[in-house]
């Protein structure tokens, strides 16, 4: 007969811990240990299973392709699109060109309009002093340009091109006449010096319908060449005054209407004269006539 | 005696350790059981230096964040008796008050009440080198103290100066920077069986952690069941433990006496369950639930069912009136307290100026104690219950608790000991100073 109720007072387990699960709980309560397990474990296996699925090509392919769509399918929301580009501030030929050099198959989605960018390719335009791009609302690109306004034309050998106050090169043009109410400047180095040529300009308003031109000596100093083949000859620092000092004396003895080729102004403190030929043989004669009376 | 200097102060700097890492765990070792607490250090007196006692009396030092009770195994009369089991229990103990705490705990310090403390009083006596009594020369003085020879196989316990003279000028507390001639001191020393301190260090260490200090659990009762007037006028401290009965004796803040009676509430039990022939567990539950000491015209009708599971009906239906029980459990508890008053009669207790007496400790709770103990004791006696600390569960506030919380208190201010100063240089073992000589012999 088997013996019932053996079972009904199983032996009490022993509440104590074992060693093992005492050190553990331990272990478990260490800080250092604690947080290693709870944070850095964690991580370094789902750096594990991350580096391990996208050490596969397919899986790395798979990833960028899913991105790529997700991305185009929100890109390409009617929201996003932009459909025409609408230039404002520029002439018909500018327009043109701003036009050629940004090549945008309209419609096209603003995520794809990289807009610094297409700044920086419309500002390099000769003629475009400074560029605004925004998407307006409504899908336009709208590009607000401020013209360079040109102020000088520049020859230098058989080109001619304008030159803005800033000396930046704003359009070639074919012949001269095309802006004759510009002033010319020539030679090299004129459009570093573009500022202080307008200023002579400037300061040249007595004579300014003898006023042919400047041209840039050695890329160095200016000269100013006046009809009659004229010049006046400036130094290279305090130019502006010299040509002052030039037209007051201009003023004073009528100067310019004279036989003369050239005014020396390098030398503030000692113009020189250069006379023409024939006025040279005048003064001798006249010299020689005083010499000989006084004889 | 250089040895346990060398021990007791590595433990002392364990202690230091530990109170810097913030958290110290207390173990109490009893009979009945061992109970955990988890201290952290962090209060306002972990930052300022101690002035005086300190805020809320010292004890806002330290706060309890983990507490756990298990039922003691393999101990007996205080003592660990089978080391496999106290391991186990003290694990349990640790682990559950670790979880409590949320903190791992390395750092121990321990009270057992066993091991047959004997108490000694020393004295000690120099001449000052200089007018004024510098640290070294407390440290001296302490090391005049002519040690008793206390037999092979003690190791002393707590060896505390309890009183300073100087000249003429008696009971001083703190002699340093004091003008005069000869200084003498009186020292308590309690030593206790060499091998109970061994198998505790071997215990503690079996669950990987490091004794950070110990001390007699009548001491830790009586710092934390004797209210301060009553340290500083004179008073017993009578700690009821399962398995022995603690006693100390404290006179101007300072413990004078430590002995134990190796009676307890166990004995009381194990009269029960052979007066009455039923098991430990149910004699025990018994006791707590009917138990007293004195019998009234009530308790004749009140009748207790014993209980059993033999399968006689006439053996498990045994009933047995309070007056029976009590008629078992008042000889023995009068046998303990008259062994602690003769205990009390040996150190001399009734020279003191005051002859306050307080019970603590678990087997302190029985119902009609506080009559019966003053025809024995003497009339000052009331019942104590440990002190009150900031952040103990309120199921560890009962005066079983009463060393557990004493020892709190030690561990946050500790009173100093022989160790706590530097070992005079003619204390140190002659080899060493010879080494040093000769080193220097051969080298300039």
């Amino acid at each position: 007969m088997q013996q019932i109720g053996i079972e009904d007072h199983p032996r009490r387990r022993d509440p104590a811990p074992s060693r093992w699960a005492f050190r553990f709980q331990r272990l478990w309560l260490t800080p250092l240990f604690r947080t290693t397990l709870r944070v850095g474990v964690p991580i370094l296996t789902v750096a594990f299973f991350a580096g391990w699925y996208f050490s596969e090509a397919a899986n790395r392919e798979a990833l960028r392709d899913k991105i790529a769509e997700i991305r185009a399918s929100v890109a390409e929301r009617p929201e996003f699109q932009v459909k025409l580009m609408a230039i404002d501030g520029a002439s018909e030929e500018l327009s043109a060109d701003i036009r050629e050099v940004l090549p945008v198959d309209f419609p096209i989605s603003s995520f794809d309009l990289d807009l610094e960018q297409m700044r920086a390719v419309v500002e390099q335009l000769d003629a475009i002093g400074a560029a605004k791009l925004r998407i307006r609302p409504g899908g336009i690109l709208q590009i607000d340009v401020t013209e360079r306004v040109p102020a000088v034309v520049w020859r230098l050998g058989r080109a001619i091109e304008l030159l803005d106050a800033t000396g930046r090169r704003v359009a070639a043009i074919s012949r001269r006449s095309q802006r004759l109410d510009l002033p010319l400047v020539v030679g090299e180095g004129a459009d570093a010096a573009v500022a202080e040529a307008l200023r002579l300009v400037a300061a040249a308003v007595p004579i300014e319908d003898r006023l042919r031109g400047l041209v840039r000596v050695g890329a160095r100093r200016w000269d100013l060449v006046l009809d009659r083949e004229q010049r006046i000859l400036l130094p290279e620092n305090g130019a502006v005054e010299a040509l002052e000092q030039m037209i007051a004396l201009d003023q004073a003895k009528d100067l310019l209407a004279r036989d003369l080729v050239a005014v020396d102004m390098r030398n503030a403190r000692r113009p020189t004269l250069r006379m023409a030929p024939p006025a040279v043989e005048e003064l001798r004669r006249i010299k020689a006539l005083e010499i000989g009376e006084s004889d | 005696m250089t040895d346990l200097y060398q021990t007791q102060r590595a433990m002392r700097n364990m202690r230091l350790a530990a109170m810097q890492r913030g958290v110290v765990a207390i173990l109490d070792i009893g009979t009945s059981k061992i109970a955990c607490l988890v201290l952290r250090f962090d209060g306002a007196e972990a930052y300022r230096e101690p002035d005086g006692i300190g805020s809320l009396a010292g004890q806002s030092a330290f706060r309890v964040i983990g507490a756990a009770t298990t039922r003691s195994r393999g101990v007996r009369f205080g003592e660990i008796d089978a080391m496999q089991e106290t391991e186990r229990a003290v694990r349990t103990a640790v682990q559950a008050a670790q979880k409590m705490a949320n903190v791992r705990v390395d750092h121990v310090i321990a009270c057992f009440s066993g091991a047959e403390p004997r108490s000694y009083g020393l004295a000690g006596e120099i001449e000052l080198q200089d007018s004024t009594v510098s640290e070294h020369d407390v440290a001296r003085v302490l090391a005049s103290c002519e040690v008793p020879d206390f037999g092979e196989g003690r190791e002393v316990l707590h060896a505390q100066p309890v009183n300073f003279a100087l000249d003429h000028r008696a009971s001083l507390a703190d002699p340093r920077g004091q003008i005069g001639n000869r200084l003498a001191c009186d020292m308590h020393l309690l030593t206790i069986d060499a091998d109970a301190i061994e198998n505790l260090l071997y215990c503690i260490k079996r669950c990987d952690m490091e004794l950070a200090g110990i001390a007699s659990s009548a001491y830790a009762s009586g710092i934390s069941s004797l209210v301060e007037d009553e340290q500083e006028l004179g008073a017993a401290c009578i700690d009821m433990g399962g398995g022995s009965t603690g006693l100390s004796i404290f006179i101007r803040k300072h413990m004078i006496y430590a002995d134990s009676v190796r009676l307890g509430g166990d004995h009381v039990t194990q009269d029960i369950s052979k007066g009455l022939q039923v098991s430990l567990n149910v004699a025990e539950r018994i006791k707590t639930f009917y138990g007293g000491v004195v019998a009234t015209g009530m308790d004749d009708r009140e009748m207790i069912e014993l209980g059993g599971d033999t399968g006689d009906w006439e053996h498990d239906r045994r009933t047995v009136s309070r007056s029976e029980l009590i008629g078992i459990m008042r000889p023995r508890v009068e046998e303990i307290l008259e062994e602690v008053r003769a205990r009390l009669d040996g150190a001399g207790f009734e020279h003191l100026p005051s002859q306050q007496i307080v019970l603590t400790g678990g087997a302190s709770q029985i119902p009609g104690l506080d009559g019966l103990a003053p025809k024995i004791l003497g009339n000052n006696v009331r019942i104590g219950r440990p002190l009150r600390v900031q952040g103990l569960p309120q199921a560890a506030t009962g005066a079983a608790f009463a060393s557990c919380v004493g020892l709190s208190l030690f561990a946050a201010h500790p009173q100093d000991e022989w160790w706590d100063f530097e070992m005079p240089m003619d204390r140190y073992p002659a080899r060493s100073l010879k080494r040093a000589l000769k080193w220097f012999k051969d080298n300039w």
